[in-house]
């Protein structure tokens, strides 16, 4: 009965990674292709860190619960890479499908640009996670302005 | 049973790395490829949980770890590099 | 006190990331636990400056559960939409107006943004007052919207502003 269980989570998150990277390649924008490893890559991940959890518990005498570190590692890191990730592109004004909302990006782009030429003489504070810290990040915007 | 499941999630996975690097060769722009960067250390999380699992041995869940920790750690530097031209202000 | 504990949600979080590193929950290892989980934030409190207070732990709880549900039902959405034809998604740019201030709230949000159905946040506007975010295949803006705000945004502000 177990094994049933344990197959079932593994055959689920091998076929979830290969989705996500599936998407990786069929799809036809980045800001698309970002949906993939973000959700299907990061449960499948899960999916195989919980069987793996669970075969160690209960065929060796100790019970294993470190893979549940990475789990919890892994979501809390994905969102953060892929935020990361759709900054850059929208910095960097890639071709998406989707209308980008061009106004403010073009604002915001062509400022940042004049800061990158005029020499990083400012001491810039740290871009970090974008979300996580807000007002590192306003620092510089407000020396910009 | 278990053995076969494991055989064919193998397959699985080697193939989502096949099409990951087939992303980082294409591109076409340098996010794509950090996408790309990005989800093949993933895959190579679940290719070790895999054979973890496969050889019976806890050993892999170290090498696990520091990939997921390095590989982040990796693409937030690259995204950095992508948005200010430079990693460490 | 709040030099010697400056944040009591962080103690008994590194100490249980300590014992699960370890795997073992041993007397000595959790005596350790407990040290590293002191002396880490006290060295490092110039990297938090806000602290981060939970104002209704029940709400938090319940959020968690439809978070977990909503990535599992996120992940076949999205696994589908990939499978079937890729010409007929129709991805759209939506902007998010915040309600939230504070920035735990904002970055938790962002993140539950990305990891839940057919959406990812993919920049806060400099003055925090909305978020762009991305949606796979969306044709109605505004319903998104309503449902973000109702799901999501609510329960982070009764947990994080309580008002």
């Amino acid at each position: 009965m177990l094994e049933y269980f344990l197959s079932f989570l593994i055959l689920t998150g091998a076929l979830l990674t290969f989705i996500g990277s599936l998407g990786l390649v069929r799809l036809k924008d980045l800001y698309t292709r970002l949906h993939g490893p973000t959700k299907a890559t990061t449960l499948g991940v899960g999916c195989l860190l919980i069987a793996s959890s669970i075969y160690f518990s209960t065929y060796t005498e100790n019970i294993s619960l470190h893979e549940v570190l990475i789990t919890l590692f892994l979501f809390i890191t994905a969102p953060v890479s892929a935020h990361l990730l759709a900054k850059a592109a929208l910095h960097l004004n890639l071709h998406s499908i989707a209308k980008t909302p061009e106004n403010d990006i073009e604002a915001e782009s062509s400022a940042a640009d004049n800061t990158e030429l005029s020499g990083n003489t400012e001491n810039t504070g740290s871009g970090g996670s974008g979300t996580a810290q807000g007002n590192p990040q306003k620092a510089p915007d407000q020396i910009r302005q | 049973m278990l053995a076969v499941t494991i055989q064919i999630a193998f397959a699985l996975v080697t193939i989502a790395v096949i099409m990951s690097f087939f992303r980082l060769l294409r591109g076409p722009d340098m996010p794509d490829r950090i996408l790309a960067l990005d989800t093949l250390y993933i895959n190579t999380i679940a290719l070790l949980v895999l054979l973890g699992i496969y050889l019976g041995s806890a050993l892999f869940f170290e090498a696990a770890l520091l990939i997921a920790l390095m590989g982040f750690i990796g693409t937030v530097a690259l995204c950095k590099y992508l948005l200010r031209g430079d990693i460490i202000e | 006190m709040t030099r010697l504990l400056p944040h009591p949600l962080l103690t008994p979080a590194l100490t249980g990331i300590w014992l699960l590193l370890n795997n073992s929950i041993e007397p000595g290892h959790i005596l350790l636990g407990l040290l590293l989980g002191w002396i880490i934030p006290v060295l490092t409190i110039r990297f938090w400056p806000d602290k981060v207070v939970i104002r209704k732990p029940a709400v938090l709880l319940r959020f968690g559960f439809i978070f977990l549900y909503d990535i599992v039902v996120a992940n076949f959405t999205v696994a589908r939409l990939i499978l079937g034809s890729p010409e007929k998604l129709t991805p759209a740019f939506v902007k998010l107006p915040l309600d939230l201030t504070s920035d735990v709230a904002i970055s938790l949000l962002a993140s539950s943004l990305t990891l839940t159905p057919g959406t990812l946040s993919a920049r806060l506007s400099e003055d925090h007052s909305y978020l762009l975010v991305h949606a796979l295949n969306e044709t109605d803006p505004d319903t998104l919207i309503a449902t973000i705000k109702q799901r999501y945004e609510r329960p982070l502000k009764e947990i994080f502003e309580s008002c």
